[in-house]
């Protein structure tokens, strides 16, 4: 082999390269091997990534916004729940539903702000600590949970327990006579809507920033 | 007799072996068996490899603690076997998922059995694994040069929970939802990426029909094959350094040898 490292020339001819072309800057052994390189990574990608964005496109699909019925005005009192049963997920069954406690709006003690969508009050079985199903307790106006002893007021407001947050809500409104339920939400402890976040995670302080809302799920804009 | 295909131009003769003697019918056996393996020897070369892989030295003061490698890898081979005949009847769709559990339980002939050992089997994995992680742990073993092993050791505990988290949805009825459930928001809780964490193993942000799916696809085909993958890295690591003596092993010192190179 002649010897090369001295000689620093960008054209292959000038390093003494065995075969070397006039004007060469890459041997072609080199080049060949690039190429296959390329190839390779082309070939590879080619599977991979239609591979991983078919794993990760649901995490940018946004779930269909439902408004369901649930009943006429004077079915809701101001002053106790009823349970409705509602379907979140189209096509999964019984698995898509999930309850819902609903009342009418009581200006005594609902201080948030008075929208279209807050007439009536309709708060999420889904616990705040890790989700497990809580159960209105009429006796003692609160939610209780059987998981891990999570305990809320007659609000949603946590009051014992590990729930980091209040219960979840969903947007109401009256449309034809009928009272009808929309997407979820969140709140903070001051019942401030956020998008809808999953149990365990705080909104109040920094949790909005630690938690950020996905693209999956948002509230509706502008409220 | 069987005879196989062998060196072109014919075996030579073994020696010792009077050819007068009618042959017995375990003479016979014995050298089909010979036969048949050499032909697969001299193929394979795979003597040296299973002489390498079964004969090792093993350091004075081996005990039963040293078992529980093992034991844990025959747990893992023992999910295979059970989980590949759940797998011909289970059903992973949301509406029918729960149904065919039932069916496997009470109607299918050992089907209960064959589900019990795939669940306690589960259990078992999981507790045999930290034992042998302990036992690594409190004997030393994962000092220089094993620290590899540790690390894939490692990464093998997070498999076997995140096959005992996925396996666990699959029964679909009222536990394994809410448990799942309770698991995922656990994942969930992580800050920053826990949300999309959430998204990405529901497929979405409420539990439905692709969760399900996606989990069995984890836990059936994307899991075991990475876990078997690992095992076998694994093995090879522990068969090329050999295994650490009990820390109470003292290192023994030729004092002859000593003198001779002072
Ligand atoms: C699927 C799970 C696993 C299987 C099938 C497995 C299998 C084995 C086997 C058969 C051995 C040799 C015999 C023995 O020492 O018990 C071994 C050794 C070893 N394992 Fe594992 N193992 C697993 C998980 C782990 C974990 C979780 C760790 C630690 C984080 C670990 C760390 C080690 C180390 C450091 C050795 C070398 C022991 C020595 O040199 O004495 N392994 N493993
Ligand atoms: S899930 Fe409700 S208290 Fe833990």
């Amino acid at each position: 082999m002649p010897d090369t490292s001295k000689n620093t020339s960008p054209y292959t001819a000038d390093r003494n390269i065995p075969g070397a072309f006039e004007g060469e800057t890459v041997t072609r052994r080199r080049f060949m091997t690039g190429a296959a390189h390329a190839t390779n990574g082309i070939a590879v990608g080619m599977i991979a990534l239609p591979a991983i964005g078919f794993a990760l496109g649901p995490n940018f699909k946004k779930l269909e916004e439902r408004w369901e019925a649930v009943g006429r005005p004077d079915e809701f009192s101001p002053t106790e729940y009823i349970s409705r049963t509602i379907t979140v997920v189209a096509g999964a069954g019984e698995t898509g539903k999930t309850t819902v406690y609903l009342r009418e709006r009581n200006p005594d003690i609902d201080h948030e702000p008075e929208d279209e969508y807050n007439q009536y009050i309709a708060i999420s079985t889904r616990c705040m600590h890790l989700g497990c199903p809580v159960r209105y307790v009429p006796a003692s106006q609160r939610f209780i949970c059987p998981c891990h002893g999570g305990v809320y007021d007659f609000l949603g407001e946590v009051q014992g327990g590990p729930p980091v947050r209040p219960l979840d809500r969903f947007y109401t409104r009256v449309k034809d006579g009928l009272v009808e339920l929309g997407p979820r939400f969140s709140v903070n402890s001051e019942l401030k809507r956020f998008s809808p976040r999953d149990p365990a995670q705080d909104l109040d302080a920094l949790g909005q920033y630690l938690f950020p809302s996905r693209p999956t799920i948002r509230k509706i804009p502008g409220t | 007799m069987l005879k196989l295909p062998s060196v072109p131009g014919g075996a030579p003769p073994r020696p010792g072996t009077p050819a007068a003697e009618p042959a017995s019918l375990k003479d016979n056996a014995s050298e089909a068996a010979i036969s048949a393996l050499g032909w697969l020897d001299e193929r394979t070369a795979i003597s040296g490899t299973a002489r390498w892989v079964m004969f090792r030295k093993v350091p004075k003061g081996t005990n039963w603690f040293y078992t529980l490698g093992t034991s844990t890898m025959m747990a893992f081979l023992s999910q295979v076997v059970t989980g590949v005949f759940l797998a011909m009847y289970y059903d992973p769709s949301p509406n029918n998922a729960y149904e065919s559990m039932r069916h496997i339980n009470n109607d299918v002939f050992l089907g209960q059995f064959v589900h019990g050992m795939h669940r306690w089997g589960a259990t078992t994995m999981v507790v045999l694994i930290f034992l042998h992680m302990g036992r690594t742990f409190f004997f030393g073993a994962y000092k220089y040069p094993r620290e590899l092993n540790w690390v894939i050791g490692v990464i093998l505990v997070l498999l076997t929970m995140i096959m005992a988290l996925t396996g666990y949805l699959l029964p679909w009825d009222q536990r394994s939802y809410w448990a799942t459930a309770v698991g995922v928001n656990v994942f969930a809780s992580a800050p920053i990426a826990g949300p999309y964490l959430g998204d990405f193993l529901r497929a979405g942000p409420e539990f439905g029909a692709t969760t399900l799916s996606r989990f069995y696809a984890i836990h059936m085909l994307l899991l075991p094959g990475l876990i078997g993958g690992l095992i076998a890295a694994h093995l090879y690591l522990v068969i090329k350094h050999g295994t650490t003596a009990p820390p109470w092993i003292e290192a023994e010192i030729d004092e002859d040898l000593r003198k001779s190179e002072a």
